[in-house]
């Protein structure tokens, strides 16, 4: 990378140097390193594919409906999982392989990304499919921004450079920035873009400094290369160096909403289409983790005593602004925002303890989450109704009754979410702070869990406002009735057989609160528009994304043992 | 990756496979040495109901009447399975009896393991028979097939908790009661529900947080010193935990445990809970759940930290007693028949904390027989509330009169539960509450007579609210004619009055059967709490005969010395002669 001076002005720099320094003129010649093109090969399917796509939308005549491009995008996914498979059998096999001038690095660590990343592809697609055409949003453009987001964030998964983590890390955010700002109509979604892009770049800058300061410090950017010179080196002023990682710490904790680097995070999380926030939450943190990890734990482990402290700090108040500011939120987007500023807390505690341990609940920790946050944003999309405006708590009353699968789906990603037994939420729970408590993080340990009881308390809050009787609509919701229901000779019976009661738990069916339910609250009402809610459909698509994502939840959260020793594994061949 | 890293992970890598290679070795030859027999009764017994909910999950909601019989059989079935268990166990053996070890999730170190000794057997018990009753005498009319689905995961979730050997195991199940009760007080429970089902799943959820850092603490300590990660009850007992880590880690499952049972302080949420929960909910809540937190205290705090308990006994002893006192003076001032009995819950709760931590034979057999006890006339005691308001529609005391002339027979089954419940002799109450407190006045005398205070005053509001509700005059403005207990009402309440009326007259069977493990468990507290150094010269069966004689170390001594006024007492109600004298159990089994 260092030696890659572009074309013609390398050439006027050559003759230059070549005055000043002998050596300089043999390491100026340009070679270009041999390409393993197998090893980027999921990067390539997904940004090739996207560009395909793009094509493709431009050049038919017809709009072609969004389900469309939503399939396409599926089977690029599909595609990239394939290979990303095949690639961890091969390197199962063979050991991790380093390419591209040892700029690349496919280990464990790296294909568990491109699998998570392929499959927050076909979920996010799969999760958007029904809002776009719900909103009216034709083209291929969002399914395009996803495909080369998540690309962004396999690059930074499996690169051994810094410069290409700063490349994968620009792939990844551009595309959220657009996403964040592609529902026109409302003003709160050009504000967040823009909000995004701003702080975005300046925290890009703030990241290229930082990768300076740390090539000034070792003469290299390659992750390797810098974790070489720093076991044989001591380097007796390191102001430079730990400046440098100080600044890469705020660039990355920028990407993944740590406090105090969050401020963007609830106005962006709230103002993007819902599907976007899902998809943003999880593979923003995907890719951050993922470079995060291995830059602090494979390439600065001898600066452990230096930036332990700081994560710790960062940890701590990450986990417990993120759990306290949730309980006062009404907007449930807003709420998720910083339940998951809450869940990057958790997934910083594998990191804090530093250890294989750590890593590995990193791992599972991110996997789990990524899967959940999805999820739980395809239900807020939908229960968002028309103009993506009912995000408010009461528009969560009596969900229950209306739409029992819905809801019961929602309780079950929420309490995996709290980290409730038998899921896989409590699992990542459980190995990340086996992880600090092996690490002597008591008293870090102690806060997270105590941030995971306050966390539970607002995610109950949704799930009981969903399985509860309507508080606000009493009798004048009775009335409302008499108006709209022409009164049966008798009333009883037939009201309570008219009423749907599903697999979810439902609340006391005294007659009133049973007639009463007929009537959707009228705060509600008003919120939704034109369309009620009760006729809302669930599209099939979303239907798969959120029975893939609660379906995974529980399925591993019983049998947890595969995907454990796949995180496990992961670390191993790191 | 730097060498240096990949040598570590190579490294852990290689100690975790070791580990788990070893961790299997010993769960499964303890599985042997206790007697694994052919038929996994307990594996059984914690997966039919969860099979059954499953069942019910894909029967049509609309047939009510199948899905409470599917329900009440699967429940019948539990009961079954249970009584053959029961049959099966040995009595005489202190320790785990038909334990079936699997690993389940290696990587983390949890495994399937179960098993059941005295202390969990009646547990397990009062659990498989109070759910089927439940299921009779609490069915909730609005949406049945929910109501049995959580009803039978619940069932999965309490008895997993009382069978499980595995510490997390133990939390997972611990914690996953939590999610049914919270549907079960949200969904069908009385005005409040809301706000009570939140408090409570927070608070729990709060005390389990200082739990699951304790485990993975101790898990984490036991790994360290043996290279083994598990979670095994049996083998983290014989982690070495220096003073201040002991207490701190005992402090951590304590607090856990004290706010599900509840003990005094952290009592407050369960009046609302208690109040708001529908009947079935209360039954459950106060007479299976409130023992998960007592049971914990027994198996895990003084299995795991003896030494650590030894030194903060007084402490819980005075909380046990603080309770004891507070919650009868509280629900002497209640007006509302749930919030009084959620108070002398309180209360008798405090008396098994009290016999816990008093650490001598009598006291701990006791609390554990105790814990049977008040679940048993504690879900009579909210049935018959909940009999009371279906006629009624209200709790007040004060809107309640002379219920008795109406209804003479459930008057008269009212009195006896109330009586059961003060402790009158010949009836459950009095065997549990006389053993702790005969227990308590050898080796802790202050705290006994600060608890006798509080069996007094028990008589006081029982009787007082007894005395509102059913005697005197007939309120002449109410006009609805209040009809005797139906015959479904008193088939709910007989199984539960005959366990009463017949424990209280013979609890031998129950006692022989809690004594051996309670003995294994104080030799065990005792052992790790005084270590024995053998004196040079002396041969080592005679040191550890002696270590066995000597059992209750300082609390042995004591109980010799005053036993000859225990004795005296105790002898004239015939129920000091079912025990089996624990000094003699140790050195029989040492030898």
């Amino acid at each position: 990378m260092r030696s890659a001076v572009p074309g013609l002005a390398g050439a006027q720099i050559h003759s230059v140097l070549s005055l000043l320094h002998p050596h300089l003129l043999a390491a100026s010649t340009i070679t270009l390193p041999a390409v393993d093109y197998t090893t980027i090969l999921p990067e390539l399917i997904l940004l090739g594919g996207s560009l395909v796509l793009l094509l493709v939308s431009s050049v038919t005549t017809r709009q072609l409906p969004t389900e469309t491009y939503a399939a396409a995008t599926i089977g690029l996914g599909t595609a990239s999982l394939i290979v990303s498979l095949f690639l961890w059998r091969d390197i199962t096999a063979r050991g991790p392989l380093s390419a591209i001038a040892n700029s690349v690095d496919i280990d464990g660590f790296a294909v568990l990304f491109l699998v998570l990343s392929s499959c927050l592809v076909i979920v996010g697609a799969l999760a958007a499919a029904g809002y776009l055409r719900r909103e009216g949003i034709g083209g291929c453009e969002y399914y395009v921004l996803i495909c080369v987001s998540a690309g962004g964030a396999m690059l930074m998964a499996s690169a051994n450079d810094l410069i290409l983590i700063f490349l994968g890390l620009e792939i990844l955010s551009i595309p959220l920035y657009v996403m964040s700002g592609m529902d026109q109509r409302r003003e709160g979604s050009g504000e967040a873009a823009m909000k995004y892009l701003v702080l975005g770049a300046f925290s890009s800058a703030i990241f290229v400094y930082g990768i300076a300061l740390i090539y000034g410090a070792t003469g290299s950017t390659n992750l390797a290369e810098i974790a070489a010179f720093l076991a044989h080196n001591v380097i007796l002023h390191n102001g430079v160096l730990l400046g440098g990682m100080g600044l890469l710490l705020v660039g990355f904790s920028f990407k993944v909403a740590a406090v105090p680097f969050h401020f963007w995070a609830p106005d962006v999380y709230v103002g993007a289409p819902t599907p976007a926030t899902g998809f943003m939450a999880a593979i923003a943190k995907v890719g951050a983790f993922a470079a995060l990890l291995r830059v602090f734990v494979s390439s600065l482990p001898t600066l452990r005593s230096d930036w332990q402290p700081v994560v710790w700090v960062i940890a701590v108040l990450t986990l417990s602004l993120g759990a306290i500011v949730a309980v006062a939120q009404r907007n449930v987007k807003r709420m998720l925002a910083y339940s998951s500023i809450n869940h990057a807390g958790f997934i910083l505690l594998g990191l804090q303890a530093a250890t294989t341990r750590g890593v590995a609940g990193s791992l599972y920790y991110v996997f789990t989450y990524a899967l959940l946050v999805v999820g739980s944003f395809a239900v807020v999309a939908i229960v968002g109704g028309r103009g993506d405006q009912g995000h408010d708590l009461s528009n969560y009353r009596g969900l229950a009754r209306r739409q029992p699968v819905l809801a019961t789906t929602f309780a079950v990603l929420l309490l995996a979410q709290a980290g409730a037994p038998f899921t896989t939420g409590f699992f990542a729970k459980l190995y990340v702070l086996e992880a600090a408590i092996d690490n002597h993080s008591y008293a870090l340990a102690v806060i997270a869990m105590v941030s995971a009881a306050v966390a539970a308390f607002f995610y109950l809050r949704v799930v009981l406002t969903m399985f509860g009787a309507p508080e606000t609509a009493g009798e004048e919701a009775v009335e409302h009735l008499s108006v709209l229901v022409p009164q049966p000779a008798g009333p009883a019976p037939l009201l309570a057989d008219s009423v749907t009661l599903g697999s979810g738990a439902v609340a006391t069916m005294t007659m009133s609160e049973t007639r009463a339910a007929l009537v959707a609250d009228p705060r509600g009402t008003d919120d939704l528009g034109p369309t009620p809610l009760a006729r809302l459909g669930v599209s099939p698509w979303v239907a798969t994304a959120l029975l893939c994502t609660a379906g995974a939840t529980v399925l591993f959260g019983v049998w947890p043992q595969e995907l454990v020793d796949f995180a496990h594994q992961a670390t191993l061949l790191f | 990756m730097t060498p240096a890293a990949a040598r570590l992970v190579a490294a852990h890598g290689a100690q975790v496979a070791a580990a788990h290679a070893a961790a299997h070795a010993v769960t499964s030859a303890l599985g042997e040495t206790a007697g694994e027999r052919a038929f996994p009764y307990l594996t059984t017994l914690v997966l039919v109901p969860l099979g059954a909910a499953l069942v019910v999950l894909v029967l049509p909601r609309r047939q009510h009447l199948l899905i409470r019989l599917t329900g009440f059989a699967a429940s019948l079935g539990v009961l079954g399975i249970a009584a053959a268990v029961l049959d099966q166990f040995q009595a005489g053996y202190g320790g785990y009896q038909m334990v079936s070890s699997h690993p389940w999730f290696g990587a983390v170190g949890i495994s399937w393991s179960l098993g059941v000794d005295g202390i969990s057997l009646f547990l397990v018990m009062l659990s498989a028979l109070l759910f089927p009753i439940a299921f009779v005498g609490g069915s909730e009319r609005a949406n049945p097939k929910v109501f049995t689905v959580w009803m039978l995961l619940l069932e999965t979730a309490c008895l997993g908790s009382f069978l499980s050997l595995d510490v997390m195991l133990f939390f997972l199940f611990f914690e996953a009661s939590l999610v049914p009760v919270y549907f079960i007080i949200a969904g069908w429970g009385h005005e409040e529900r809301g706000s009570a089902a939140t408090k409570f799943f927070v608070y729990t959820f709060l005390g389990s947080a200082f739990l699951l850092v304790g485990i993975i603490t101790l898990a984490v300590f036991h790994q360290s010193q043996t290279g083994v990660l598990t979670f095994d009850v049996r083998q983290l007992a014989s982690t070495h935990l220096s003073g201040p880590a002991g207490i701190a880690l005992f402090l951590a499952f304590t607090v856990a445990f004290a706010v599900k049972a509840p003990i005094f302080p952290f009592h407050t949420w369960s009046p609302s809970a208690y109040r708001e929960a529908p009947v079935a909910g209360s039954v459950i809540l106060a007479g299976i759940m409130a023992k998960l937190g007592t049971y914990g205290v027994i198996r895990f705090d003084l299995g795991l930290f003896p030494h650590a308990t030894v030194t903060l006994a007084p402490l819980l002893l005075s909380l046990g007693a603080a309770g004891i006192i507070y919650g009868a003076i509280v629900a002497a001032v209640q007006r509302d028949l749930k919030r009084l009995v959620a108070f002398s819950s309180l209360a008798h709760l405090g008396f098994i904390v009290v016999g816990a931590f008093a650490l001598t034979g009598e006291s701990v057999s006791g609390a554990v027989l105790q814990m049977a006890n008040h679940g048993l006339y504690t879900a009579a005691l909210f049935f018959l509330i909940a009999m009371i308001y279906r006629r009624r529609g209200t709790f007040d005391v004060r809107r309640l009169r002379g219920l008795q002339r109406a209804a003479p027979i459930m008057a008269a089954v009212f009195i006896l539960v109330v009586m059961a419940s003060i402790g009158v002799p010949g009836l459950n109450g009095f065997v549990g509450e006389f053993l702790i407190l005969a227990g308590t006045f050898l080796t802790h005398r202050w705290w006994a007579v600060v608890a006798v205070i509080g069996v007094v005053l028990a008589a006081v509001y029982l009787l007082w609210a007894y005395q509102q509700v059913f005697h005197g005059p007939q309120d002449p403005s109410e006009e609805r004619p209040f009809a005797e207990m139906t015959w479904r009402e008193g088939a709910v309440l007989a199984p539960l009055l005959i366990l009463i009326v017949f424990l209280g007259v013979w609890p031998k069977p129950v006692l022989d059967r809690i004594t051996p493990s309670v003995d294994a468990l104080l030799t065990q507290v005792d052992r790790s709490a005084h270590p024995v150094v053998p004196l040079a010269g002396q041969p080592v069966g005679a040191t550890s005969t002696s270590a066995a004689r000597g059992h209750g170390g300082t609390v042995a001594a004591q109980t010799a010395a005053l036993g000859a006024a225990a004795t005296s007492s105790a002898g004239a109600t015939g129920s000091r002669q079912v025990l089996r004298p624990h000094g003699g159990t140790a050195a029989r089994r040492s030898s």
